[in-house]
């Protein structure tokens, strides 16, 4: 008899196995569902807070301010070779009179002191929007070198207490979903040994009878991906719920008008895959360890 | 095959299991290997089938040099052992059929062999009429047939059976045991370990005596008559 991948079989038992041994298998996915919404809920947490910070950093902008000895012509001809200038994403061109408007729209209007001021109080300027905020003390200085420029304004302090903020989070989420995945792998690979503790008499058999380590263990590893893609369609159905319930609750209840929230069906499939993903290999990986064991005969 | 050259058997806790043992077993002989409690039996079948490898010494088992066989090996040299054990180690979901089956596929056996295979071997055992059965359905000597039908059913050159008739009555047990001896007639080598006296001396067959193990005889005939080495 000739050795040969039965994929039909392997396939056969796996899902036979499932419904053979119901309450682990139930078990076992309902381990994959909540490691998979607590690793998802820290991931949102994640994505959610980088795009609140993605927002703040967009609206930190530098000022550029032009040589008061150049017209508005020459002014704002410099756009070109300001915009050449590496890190630059969005140049918006204020001329002297509009800063001037929007100054005294500020600060008490006309009839405040400010309105004897003269038209060419102020300078041309530039609002300037960089593309990574990391390097904005380095775009500061290359700004300055360009000729025309009379001073550039950036609030570098802030910028770099943005990045260090996003570091930050996005490490502390990183490793928390780290261990999160270790913990998963570790509950789902003892869930899973339960379930093939009742099998080993079976394993032992296929053993004695000449099976191949390869072929026992095919079948688990159906079982596995079938028991991981089920909890990973189970728990992103879940975490859409339980994710529109809290973005519910975050807008309604806030005064945090800063956060702002991602919509989970622009996040949908990225989420489905990522789940399915894990879920899988969770279920996998907590097969063949949860079975190495009874494979020593 | 077997040949058991000197070999020498010492678990993890201290135990000495067995101590420089020889034994050659030809080709289709029927053995019977006998001998107390702690004699040293149940070793010799868990080196047969590879279970555990020897402190010392060198093994052969149907062409496979056991003292340095590799784990991809294994699996293949079990093809060509079929073992019985005294709780019949049956898989109480499957039926008497699926049992079969079960085996087949282990080793890779395609649909078409399966439906050649299993119907002969079960009619060899006397059992064509219960494939549909559940072992729970089963007398114990019933029981006893299908494992040894599934033990048969991968062709092996040699059935290894441990206590094969430990769980039944006596008429059951030579029943058994009658099956064994047709099953050697037609051409596998047959290798029983028992306790049985009574039944060992019924049969006019080579018998090996172990104890605190050591070999201390063989030779035909029965168990209590047996030449001293």
């Amino acid at each position: 008899m000739s050795r040969r991948f039965d994929a039909g079989y392997y396939v056969s038992e796996g899902v036979h196995s499932i419904f053979t041994h119901g309450f682990m298998s139930f078990a076992a996915v309902c381990m994959i569902v909540a490691c998979l919404i607590i690793m998802g809920s820290f991931s949102l947490l994640a994505v959610n807070l980088d795009n609140t910070l993605g927002d703040l950093e967009n609206e930190n902008e530098m000022i550029v301010y032009i040589d008061e000895t150049l017209n508005l012509g020459q002014a704002q001809a410099m756009k070109s070779t300001l915009a050449q200038v590496d890190n630059v994403s969005q140049l918006t061109f204020v001329s002297r009179q509009q800063a001037l408007a929007d100054f005294k729209a500020k600060h008490g209007g006309e009839n405040s002191v400010m309105a004897d001021l003269p038209a060419d109080a102020l300078r041309d300027r530039y609002r300037v929007h960089v593309v990574d905020i990391e390097k904005m003390a380095e775009t500061k200085a290359a700004l300055e070198q360009v000729e025309g420029v009379g001073d550039v304004n950036a609030a570098t302090e802030i910028a770099d207490g943005f990045v260090m903020v996003r570091n930050i989070a996005t490490g502390v989420a990183m490793v928390l979903i780290g261990i999160l995945l270790v913990v998963s792998l570790f509950i789902i690979a003892n869930t899973i040994k339960l379930a093939t503790f009742y099998r080993r008499e079976e394993i032992a058999i296929m053993k004695m009878c000449g099976a191949t380590d390869g072929f026992i263990e095919w079948p688990f590893v159906v079982e596995g991906i079938l028991l991981g893609l089920s909890g990973a369609l189970i728990a992103f159905f879940a975490q859409w719920g339980l994710y529109q319930l809290v973005a519910k609750l975050a807008i309604q209840g806030n005064g945090l008008s800063l956060v702002s929230i991602v919509s989970y069906s622009s996040m949908a499939p990225t989420i489905l895959m990522v789940f399915c993903a894990v879920g899988a290999v969770i279920g996998v990986g907590g097969s063949l360890v949860a079975i190495r064991k009874f494979l020593q005969v | 095959m077997i040949r058991l050259i000197d070999v020498y058997k010492e678990y993890e806790n201290g135990t000495k299991a067995l101590k420089g043992v020889n034994l050659r077993i030809d080709d289709g002989e029927f053995v019977f290997l006998v001998g107390p409690s702690g004699s040293g039996k149940s070793t010799v079948l868990k080196l047969i089938t590879a279970e555990i490898a020897p402190t010392d010494g060198r093994l052969m088992v149907n062409g496979y040099n056991l003292t340095n066989i590799t784990p991809k090996q294994v699996p293949h040299m079990r093809r060509t052992l079929g073992v019985i054990f005294q709780d019949f180690r049956l898989i109480e979901k499957k039926t008497v059929y699926d049992n079969l089956s079960f085996a087949m596929r282990a080793i890779g056996a395609s649909n078409r062999e399966l439906r050649r295979r299993i119907p002969y071997v079960l009619q060899l055992v006397g059992l064509e009429q219960k494939g549909n059965r559940y072992p729970g359905q089963l007398s114990g000597g019933e029981q006893q047939r299908v494992a040894i039908a599934r033990a048969l059913v991968n062709n092996p050159s040699m059935i290894i059976a441990d206590e094969p008739t430990g769980n039944l009555d006596p008429q059951r047990s030579l029943e058994i045991m009658m099956l064994l001896e047709r099953i050697n007639e037609l051409g596998t080598t047959v290798l029983v370990v028992t306790h049985e006296k009574n039944l060992v001396n019924r049969f006019t067959k080579r018998v090996v005596v172990i104890e605190n193990g050591r070999i201390i005889s063989d030779g035909m005939g029965g168990y209590y008559n047996v030449e001293k080495i």
